[in-house]
């Protein structure tokens, strides 16, 4: 369903004697409906380049990125929001909006699906609950400590079923606890036919998913392992 | 449809309601646009009324020899009235004009006696001249004195006011073309102000702009919102702006006409007050709308 094809990212270094920043080179790989991929790799190996080049975030210096048939870097501005649609991402910094309510962040979601007022009403109370958040509904993010929010987070990736999730470090601000709840309800939404790309340097998260593993480092594919391990 | 146009209205609302702050801000700035423009507006218009007012009290009497005869008067005068520039053309007799002074002067009994008492009519017989525009009375005078009856005429006094008449045009004319330009430029400058306000108050929402892009928000869905705060911001100023201008009219009208007696202010804004309002309104909700589609339009790029 996602295909990268000698997906290379260059950034500009800013200062000028500095050499450019390669953060992705010559990456490629498939991923097929309903997989789940753990993304492996040290901080800055590139596992965030990825995931927001995924989201035509920004466009890959070299290379294609197929989304089905579409090909994400040539798709118009104006249309690429039918994609990202389809698309729930979790982003390492959460992105939450500031002005909205916990309720409202979720409920926005829907509303850009174009849900009706019913459907809002029945799912994102459901949701809120799922991840434990239905106290804190009328709390503005600001207002939510660190783990609260990347649960927030993560229940604005869900809410719309959507066909993959791209998930961000969701893990790194919780505890134990919250933590292998969250990988559980992943790894249950990826049952019901979701496909999760996970980026993570979390060793025990990757353990226990047991499932494909993609080893970033320095911004090249190091391993590509199904059933795989952490390896550093 | 009915939904989203409901869910529109809702969170433009709302957000209002969330960001009063920067929006009274808002409110208050594009108010003293709106203002602006409808005191430009008044002006304009009170100083159109105040010109054909002193136009109205200008014109050219030709007075003619004792032995002109009153059937060279109204040949005279029917070849005047065919002049396309004049607007009409008064034909005063002795008589008239002895009758129109003793009217004037009747409070002073002195003056009129002493007229009697020469016992005959001193006055002329003459042609009240009114042309359509000021600039063109040169014109109808010197095309009489090169006429064939020229020598009827006894002397025509425009001469004896056309320092005077000239003054007061340009007078009127400059003091209109510096308040115009001077009022166009406040009015760029307010709206450029307005819009930046706008653009600041949008701003604190520039992140959030982004992110709706990013969970998938179409632009025109993330538009709406603010097109409608801009909309509910212009339509407030718009209803102050109307409140204050009426109160302002009210107040300064006595004043004017102390000056002016031809301007009513008051009658000015009330035989427009329909113009004015939706001029008012247009304004306000124009320039609300195009700002925050300008700002907005910055964040939706990614
Ligand atoms: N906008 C940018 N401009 C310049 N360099 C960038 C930019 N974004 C990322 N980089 C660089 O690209 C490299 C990869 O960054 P990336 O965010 O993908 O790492 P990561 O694997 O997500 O790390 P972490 O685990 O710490 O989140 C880093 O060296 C980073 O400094
Ligand atoms: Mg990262």
């Amino acid at each position: 369903m996602i295909l990268l094809d000698n997906v290379s990212k260059i950034y500009p270094n800013r200062s000028l004697s500095g050499e450019p920043i390669t953060a992705l080179e010559n990456v490629s790989f498939k991923v097929g409906k309903s997989e789940f991929i753990s993304l492996s790799g040290r901080s800055g190996a590139g596992k965030t380049t990825l995931l927001r080049l995924i989201l035509g975030q920004e466009a890959p210096s070299s290379g294609r990125i197929l989304f089905d048939s579409y090909d994400i870097s040539e798709i118009k501005k104006s249309e690429i929001c039918h994609l990202r649609r389809r698309i729930g991402t979790v982003f390492q910094d959460y992105k939450l909006f500031p002005t909205k309510t916990t309720y409202e962040n979720i409920s926005y979601i829907m509303e850009v699906m174009g849900a009706d007022d019913e459907e809002i009403k029945r799912d994102v109370p459901y949701i809120l609950d799922l991840v434990g958040l239905t106290e804190r509904a009328c709390n503005f993010p600001k207002e939510l400590s660190g783990g609260e929010k990347q649960r927030l987070a993560i229940a604005r990736a869900l809410i719309h079923r959507p066909e993959v999730i791209l998930a961000d470090e969701p893990t790194g601000n919780l505890d134990p606890y919250h933590t292998s709840g969250i990988i559980r309800l992943l790894l249950k939404i990826n049952d019901l036919g979701t496909a999760v790309i996970l980026a993570t340097h979390d060793k025990e998260v990757i353990n226990k998913i047991r499932k494909r593993v993609i080893t970033l480092e320095n911004g090249r594919v190091a391993r590509d392992d199904e059933k795989g391990r952490f390896m550093l | 449809m009915f939904t989203s146009l409901k869910r529109t209205i809702r969170i433009g609302i709302k957000s209002f309601a969330r960001n009063i702050g920067i929006n009274i801000a808002t409110i208050f700035i594009i108010t003293l646009v709106i203002l602006l423009f409808s005191l430009l507006f008044i002006f304009n218009s009170a100083s159109k009324i105040l010109i054909a007012g002193i136009q109205e009290k200008v014109d050219v009497s030709i007075y003619f020899n004792e032995d002109a005869l009153t059937e060279n008067i109204m040949e005279i005068k029917s070849v005047v009235s065919q002049i396309p520039e004049v607007k009409n053309v008064e034909y005063v007799s002795k008589e008239e004009a002895l009758d129109k002074f003793i009217e004037r002067h009747k409070e002073e009994p002195i003056l009129i006696e002493s007229i009697t008492e020469i016992g005959d009519n001193p006055f002329l017989a003459s042609l009240n001249i009114r042309v359509l525009e000021a600039s063109q009375y040169s014109q109808v005078t010197s095309l009489l004195e090169n006429g064939s009856f020229k020598n009827l005429i006894n002397k025509i006094d425009y001469y004896q006011r056309k320092p005077v008449i000239d003054r007061i045009f340009s007078i009127i004319s400059a003091v209109n073309r510096g308040g115009f330009a001077t009022a166009l430029v406040l009015c760029l400058v307010s709206v450029f102000i307005a819009f930046n306000t706008v653009r600041i108050a949008i701003s604190n929402m520039g992140e959030e702009i982004s992110v709706m892009r990013l969970v998938g928000a179409s632009d025109k869905f993330i538009k709406a919102p603010f097109l409608i705060q801009g909309a509910v911001c212009g339509i407030i100023s718009a209803l102050i702006a109307f409140i204050l201008i009426f109160s302002f009219s009210y107040a300064i009208t006595s004043k004017v006409k102390v000056l002016a007696p031809d301007v009513s202010v008051l009658g000015l804004f009330i035989s427009n007050v329909l113009f004015i309002f939706l001029l008012q309104i247009a304004v306000g909700v124009s320039l609300g709308i195009f700002s925050s589609l300008i700002a907005v339009r910055k964040y939706l790029k990614i």
